[in-house]
């Protein structure tokens, strides 16, 4: 192997794993309040769609056509968090229900095929793309240049969050209240920490997150929109934040060895490489399983894991 | 006039002169949907820089009465007042504000944080965003060895003993700088080096102008720490005495309103390991238990296999030889454990929780594998942390963790009680259970065990602590077992319901089953064992026999100093 196919392999992996990245840390705040969001795919559908439309519809500079369409997309993906939240933290329906029938509605046959019909972006070229960004003019240099410095926006942003992400939740107070929210929703609540706001928010913020990772595809990847085009990154970001027991630094480790599997098939065409182009398409799900079933086990043995309370709705009690 | 000086005991029960209570509750009713009455115009006042105990029996409203001065409930008549202010608190995080915080018996910590992410938990000195967990643990050092409070503000909570815990959130007030401290029951999951030690930490919080309200049913206690006690009975505040003016009779008269009445249970024997022998029910043979020679420290006859033949006793039911075992982390907690206990007897554990005795259990349960040594029920070695082997070799488990281990809380009465005869019972034919069948069997263990609940279909969630706990005895002890490990069985009940588990204990020791008896109430353990092994950092500190030993001896041994 040379060392160029390894660098645009790693240059790739970074590429297809960005939106794992974005999606899984939204993801990984909402659990970390203690709400399992299955509606991550119906989101990222959502925000990849509404994405598109904006970044085609809007007039201006290309830059302020791209920022607007991101923020679209957060906003749609954030509101259909919030009938989330609503249902499963107010109503208390059963989280897993919750999130699958946002993903059903929002998904293939529902929400965001619908409306790229309707819109008619089906067959559209986009007029606008993030482009990669030369950061301090280091993108020529070997090796690290590509991979580092040459990256999309996006790119750069996702790896700002990851860090934002991670301070947020190990040095700042607001983070340390929204891990005991996650564990111990009531002694959190006697201690003065305001459980319903704090997974209000996080939800919220992760299914912003989960949109922004679906305009990924429209906006960055290739500007073109098609009918469920996320095919199942929603729900690979979803065991992700599993396997990263949920935490961000290994979250972004995973998401990138994610983004190398689905990437390596074009790849290593691209570099002649003859294999039927099956396997490799399946490589991220069978991962996956491998994975799931990898953590569940080291979760087990050293006893880290689950937010306490995932999935559990909390209610006062008064006796 | 402004300085808070008493020049005598001031008349009980009336308002001082002076400066404001600090805290005080006048005409205080809650009522609970269901029609309890949990207060009824209670009026309560303490001063500062007093220890001011809250005598009652279970159920007497002493927590409901603190809930309410701390914002967890609100009255539904009568006022609170902070300092002479009235207040109105809508959550604890109100009362916290206003310098008072109650140390609940359910310590409401968080597991998986450590100590020092507990302890600011809503909470910030400076009011920055930032958590800075260096700062946070120093600030919190300087306190802990202030108030003699010692925790490791690094460790997290999960792996702290009940009485840590408690610790930590005694650091929580502390760290709030909260004015008042109540504290439910504190001494319920200490050992007494550890009542000495809150007894410490508490005169130098009152020493400092802090108020201590002190919940308690135990009158030696109250009258150890307490300046004041205003005594509660039946969700009403029946009046308020001065310790100097008082004593244990009087306390115990307004407490239970009549002569406390000689009602304990108390083994046959004094507990010298000689009851009169019984007939086992498993094996139909005798079990004389008479006239054992066990004296001191000396584990005669039970520690090697050929020292039965020597000893007119019979062979211990249960016997571990050599027992080690690793704790969560991987490092090793149980060493070289040799015990035996003979068919009747009851032998207690005693020891400063998390010296081993949780490990102990689990590993007879088969809950925990042993690395080293062997454990032995009768004749048959019991395979290393295989629950179901240890089951059908006739040893139950009355674990610590009534609720997460004892119990399927969301399941049925009836359900729990199936939930270990389910391979062996007559509820079922083959994968198919037979629900009015069980449903039988459950209503008359109920009646058995003395079980209050709705019928055998109520979730055990919504039972109180002491039925739970009689659920639990009824599906272990109904199989007659040969071995029950009971771990503080009667710890948070109430005493009708300790009494209860008691007799249940010993009427299973007397059909001839070996007992183990892990508890931190060492006057439980005195009471009930034939004989005491004392657990030291893993090791068996000593074991002595019941009737001869002294607390001095005892509470040496456990703090490993004999």
């Amino acid at each position: 192997m040379n060392t160029d196919l390894v660098v645009s392999l790693i240059v790739s992996a970074i590429v297809y794993g960005t939106p794992l990245v974005l999606a899984g840390l939204g993801e990984l705040l909402a659990e970390r309040s203690g709400v399992l969001n299955l509606g991550v795919e119906g989101m990222m559908l959502m925000g990849a769609v509404t994405g598109f439309y904006a970044s085609q519809q809007l007039g201006g500079p290309g830059w302020i056509v791209l920022i607007v369409a991101m923020v679209v997309a957060a906003l749609a993906g954030g509101s259909m968090a919030l009938i989330h939240a609503f249902l499963s933290i107010t109503v208390r329906v059963n989280q897993i229900v919750s999130g699958l029938a946002l993903t059903i509605f929002a998904g293939v046959i529902g929400l965001s095929t619908y409306a790229g019909q309707v819109w008619n972006i089906g067959g559209q070229h986009g007029l606008h793309q993030l482009n990669r960004v030369d950061l301090l003019g280091l993108g020529e240099v070997p090796i690290i240049g590509p991979i580092l410095f040459d990256q999309d926006p996006f790119v750069y942003l996702s790896w700002g969050l990851v860090i934002l992400v991670t301070w947020y939740l190990y040095r700042t107070r607001t983070g340390l209240y929204l891990r005991a929210v996650g564990e111990a929703p009531r002694s959190a609540d006697a201690m003065g920490v305001n459980v319903t706001k704090y997974r209000y928010v996080h939800t919220i913020v992760g299914g912003a997150l989960a949109g922004l990772g679906g305009a990924y595809f429209t906006l960055a990847i290739a500007p073109i929109w098609t009918a469920g085009l996320t095919a199942g990154v929603g729900w690979i970001a979803i065991a992700l934040v599993i396997f990263a027991f949920w935490r961000p630094d290994v979250l972004v480790l995973g998401a990138y060895l994610f983004g190398a599997l689905s990437s390596l098939g074009f790849t290593l065409q691209a570099y002649g490489v003859q294999m039927p182009s099956e396997i490799f398409s399946s490589l991220p799900y069978l991962m996956t399983i491998v994975v799931l079933a990898g953590a569940s086990t080291t979760m087990a043995r050293r006893r880290i894991g689950t937010p306490a309370a995932l999935g559990v709705p909390y209610v006062r009690e008064e006796g | 006039m402004a300085t808070h000086v008493e020049t005598g005991p001031a008349p009980a029960g009336t308002a001082t002169a002076g400066p404001p209570p600090a805290v005080a509750a006048s005409g205080v009713t809650k009522r609970f949907t269901g029609g309890v009455v949990a207060n009824d115009r209670v009026t309560f006042e303490s001063r500062r820089g007093e220890v001011h105990a809250l005598l009652g029996e279970n159920g007497a409203g002493k927590t409901t009465l603190c809930n309410i001065l701390t914002g967890l409930y609100r009255p539904d008549e009568g006022d609170i007042s902070i300092d002479g202010r009235a207040v109105h608190f809508r959550s604890p995080h109100d009362a916290h504000a206003a310098g008072i915080f109650m140390v609940h018996q359910h310590l409401s910590l968080v597991d998986s944080l450590t100590v020092a992410e507990n302890v600011v938990l809503g909470w910030s000195r400076t009011g920055g965003v930032r958590y800075s967990p260096h700062r946070v643990e120093a600030e919190i050092t300087e306190i802990a060895e202030r108030y003699h409070v010692r925790v490791d503000p690094r460790a997290r909570v999960w792996q702290l003993s009940l009485g840590e815990r408690q610790r930590v959130d005694i650091l929580k007030a502390l760290y709030r700088d909260a004015r008042i401290l109540i504290l439910d029951e504190p001494t319920t999951v200490l050992t007494p080096a550890e009542i000495e030690q809150l007894f410490s930490s508490v005169r130098e919080m009152v020493a400092g102008d802090r108020t201590v309200v002190f919940i308690s049913h135990k009158l030696p206690e109250v009258l150890e720490i307490a300046d004041r006690v205003t005594i509660l009975r039946k969700g009403r505040s029946v009046t308020t005495v001065e310790r100097a003016g008082t004593d244990a009779s009087q306390l115990a008269r307004l407490m239970v309103g009549h002569d406390l009445a000689e009602g304990r249970v108390r083994r046959a024997t004094a507990g010298s390991g000689s009851q009169a022998p019984l007939v086992g029910p498993r094996t139909g043979s005798f079990f004389p238990t008479g006239g054992v020679p066990t004296a001191g420290t000396s584990v005669a006859g039970i520690g090697d296999a050929s020292g039965a033949v020597d000893s007119p006793a019979p062979a211990p039911m249960l016997r571990l030889d050599a027992v080690c075992a690793d704790g969560d982390f991987g490092r090793q907690v149980l060493f070289d454990v040799t015990l035996g206990i003979r068919p009747g007897e009851i032998l207690g554990i005693a020891g400063v929780a998390g010296n081993g005795q949780r490990e102990l259990a689990e590993v007879i349960a088969g809950l925990r594998p042993h690395t080293k040594g062997s454990v032995r029920v009768g004749d048959e070695p019991l395979t290393s942390g295989d629950a179901r082997g240890a089951i059908e070799r006739g040893i139950a488990f009355v674990p610590e963790d009534r609720m997460g281990t004892g119990v399927s809380p969301s399941l049925s009465v009836t359900e729990n009680l199936i939930l270990k005869a389910y391979r062996s019972g007559a509820a079922h034919a083959g994968p198919v259970l037979l629900m009015s069948r069980a449903d039988a069997e459950a209503v008359s263990l109920m009646e058995r065990f003395d079980i209050r609940a709705s019928g055998p279909h109520a979730l055990v969630r919504q039972l109180s602590g002491g039925n739970v706990q009689k659920v639990v005895l009824a599906r272990e002890l109904s199989s007659e077992p040969r071995v029950v490990i009971a771990a503080s069985p009667t710890r948070g009940l109430d005493v009708g319901a300790t009494e209860y588990v008691r007799s249940v204990l010993v009427g299973a020791a007397e059909r001839g089953a070996a007992i183990m008896l892990i508890s931190e109430d060492l006057d439980e353990i005195v009471e009930l064992s034939d004989r005491i092994a004392v657990l030291y950092e893993g090791r068996v500190a000593g074991i002595v026999d019941a009737g001869r030993c002294t607390y001095e001896e005892l509470g040496l041994m456990m703090a490993g100093a004999a």
